[in-house]
């Protein structure tokens, strides 16, 4: 079986300021880490299981990102991927969702594949939008909010369970090729041994263009993309929490009294 | 202005709330709605549609007793490509997604997922969504489009009461294709565990601000002190934490305790839609620009580790007292 995983880099912005930057349509990035967007690393670690499961078959990582990504195309490549594609160009920056899966959609179609995973959602933009965009631009049955998959027959056919509200799992049969969009824990994403990421430094990683790719600079990135930002603006918060101020010995106590006034102690 | 399509979503019988609160925010932005209803033997909900539209599509056929999302497509966009509307808006929720980007790549339509809030200028929407898990606010402005297609985010918009009486036109299943390359299988409940955390009165909610489950005796005792049980994050549930049926949000339960204390937890929306029914929600955070504390009662921004011990002391204090 052949496996495509995309993986992106984000920021992580749930412990660190976000700084609206000067422009009012970025954010100021300068002092935050980055590294695989949570449900990526599960959609990684789901392809090389099933490859290891099955004894055969090979995981192709996809990005769309500048050089930094390498480090998490390489962190990929690790833990069981096979090789590596890049996609890097002025053209793609800025655009929506539907926007970079066209541009992922037309390097897949490049490959021989019978599942292509994707994240269920970025943990920057959050739009969800890839996955089934790019099932549709493939031409192929997609799933997302996936949870559980069994392949039935290597190639042909897979069983897998989407994750819905209440944390009920709606099992569907699907046939392959397809898009899965991966849910978190669906497993236990392994670390990269040692071996593996020395192995990985050795890989090479293919760069493509939109030109590589036979797309126009205004199909893609900002050009290509329905919805322009405007701005960014901190959110409009209802009434926010009375903040207890003082040493935690304070804070704690006010709190207690709090709690004790209101009957709940 | 062109119509207004609404999709209606239902499940086993229910109909989601979203549905409703679409219909009345559509109403408000001038233009016919037009509920569109896909379903089998659902004429309650073809009713109850009607009370908030100024008309109810509704195809009747066993194709659509069960969500699938191609099934959904191919209707949706037969329908659409014979009525023409402006905008069509899909609840942002599992069905939704799964559904919403498929469709605008078909039809060629402008897109936006998961709004929070919508404005228009003339037929055109403006919309704003969240970035970075609710730090931010992002507010766009569209390209000219034939078809804007909206997913709405779980209370955009406001119920209101009924006030319409829209007819209900029942229209012939447009989908005559196989499409068993995608078949629903069955519907799995999640496990039950020990507690139900949705009878609890009091809740301790731990975040992956606790950092690694050895960790986890500094939330217990506090729990623990109080009379509370645990619940959790998404977050640590995946890391194994904590098992599945304590999660709290979307995914999980939904929760209203006298007392919900969320002890790092960043407050994603998908988690403070499932507490945010709570009485009193207090948070403790270090992080003070956390989204939580938009929806707590107090807040404490500190290091976990150093404020839960002295308050399970303070706590124990004021019980022995
Ligand atoms: C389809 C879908 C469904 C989902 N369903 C759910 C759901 O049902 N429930 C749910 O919870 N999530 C759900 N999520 C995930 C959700 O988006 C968030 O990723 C998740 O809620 C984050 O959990 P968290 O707050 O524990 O972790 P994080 O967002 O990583 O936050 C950790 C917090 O801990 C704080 N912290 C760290 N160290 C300390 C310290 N020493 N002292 C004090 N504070 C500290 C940080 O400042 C931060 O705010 C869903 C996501 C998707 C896409
Ligand atoms: N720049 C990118 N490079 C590779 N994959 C991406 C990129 N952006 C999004 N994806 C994939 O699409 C998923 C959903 O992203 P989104 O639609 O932006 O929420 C992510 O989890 C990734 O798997």
């Amino acid at each position: 079986m052949k496996m495509v995983v995309c993986v992106k880099r984000v920021p992580d912005t749930a412990e660190s300021e976000v700084h609206i930057d000067a422009s009012g349509k970025d954010i100021d990035k300068s002092r935050l880490s980055f590294g695989i967007n949570e449900c990526d690393n599960y959609a990684v670690e789901e392809a090389i299981q099933i490859k290891e499961r099955l004894g055969e078959g090979t995981v192709t990582v996809i990005s769309l990102g500048d050089k930094d990504s390498d480090e998490v195309i390489r962190m990929a490549l690790a833990k069981g991927g096979d090789e590596a594609i890049r996609l890097e160009d002025e053209a793609f920056k800025g655009g929506d969702g539907l926007a970079v899966a066209k541009a992922l959609a037309a390097a897949i179609k490049g490959l021989e594949y019978d599942i292509v995973f994707t994240g269920a959602l970025a943990d920057d933009d959050g739009y969800g939008v890839v996955p089934a965009a790019l099932g549709e631009l493939l031409g192929v049955p997609h799933a997302t909010y996936v949870k559980k998959v069994e392949i039935l027959e290597p190639g042909k056919r897979a069983k897998v369970g989407r994750e819905l509200e209440g944390g009920l799992l709606e099992f569907l049969e699907i046939d392959l090729p397809c898009v899965l969009g991966i849910q978190t824990g669906i497993n236990e994403p392994r670390y990269a041994s040692f071996k593996g990421i020395k192995q990985a430094a050795k890989k090479e990683i293919a760069i493509k263009s939109a030109a590589d790719l036979g797309l126009d600079a205004s199909e893609v990135g900002e050009a290509g993309s329905w919805a322009v930002l405007e701005q960014f603006t901190p959110p409009v918060v209802g009434e926010m929490a009375e903040i207890l101020e003082g040493e935690p010995d304070e804070t704690a106590a006010k709190l207690a009294a709090i709690l004790k006034e209101k009957g709940l102690v | 202005m062109k119509d207004i399509f609404v999709l209606m979503e239902h499940r086993r019988g229910e109909m989601r709330d979203v549905s409703v609160e679409m219909l009345c925010g559509a109403a408000k932005l001038g233009g016919t709605v037009v509920a569109v209803l896909l379903g089998k033997d659902v004429d309650a909900f073809a009713e109850k549609a009607a009370g908030y539209a100024d008309k109810v599509l509704y195809v009747n056929d066993p194709l659509f007793e069960n969500y699938n999302s191609e099934a959904y497509q191919k209707a949706l966009s037969a329908l659409i490509k014979e009525h023409g509307p402006g905008l069509l808006l899909i609840g942002n929720t599992a069905q939704g997604v799964d559904l919403a980007p498929a469709l605008a790549v078909e039809l060629g339509a402008s897109l936006v997922t998961d709004i929070t809030a919508l404005e228009m200028d003339g037929d055109k929407p403006k919309p704003t969504r969240t970035f970075y898990g609710g730090k931010l606010d992002a507010h766009f402005a569209m390209k000219d489009a034939d078809l804007y297609i909206l997913t709405v985010r779980e209370a955009t918009f406001t119920a209101e009461e009924p006030s319409k009486s829209g007819e209900i036109v029942k229209v012939d299943n447009p989908v005559t294709e196989d499409i068993s390359y995608r078949k629903f299988v069955e519907y799995v409940e999640p496990e039950v565990g020990e507690v139900d955390i949705t009878q609890s009165a009091m809740l301790v909610g731990v975040g992956r601000g606790i950092r690694e489950d050895k960790n986890l005796p500094v939330v217990e005792e506090l729990a623990q002190a109080l009379g509370a049980d645990l619940a959790a994050s998404r977050a640590v549930v995946d890391a194994g934490w904590l098992p599945a049926d304590r999660q709290v949000g979307i995914s999980g339960k939904t929760v209203k305790p006298k007392l919900y204390l969320a002890v790092g937890i960043s407050g994603a929306f998908q988690h403070v839609t499932g507490m945010k029914g709570s009485e009193v929600i207090v948070a403790i955070n270090k992080d003070p620009d956390a989204p939580i504390f938009g929806i707590a009662d107090y807040g404490i921004v500190d290091d976990l580790f150093k404020v839960v011990p002295k308050l399970t002391e303070k706590i124990k204090e004021l019980k022995g007292a």
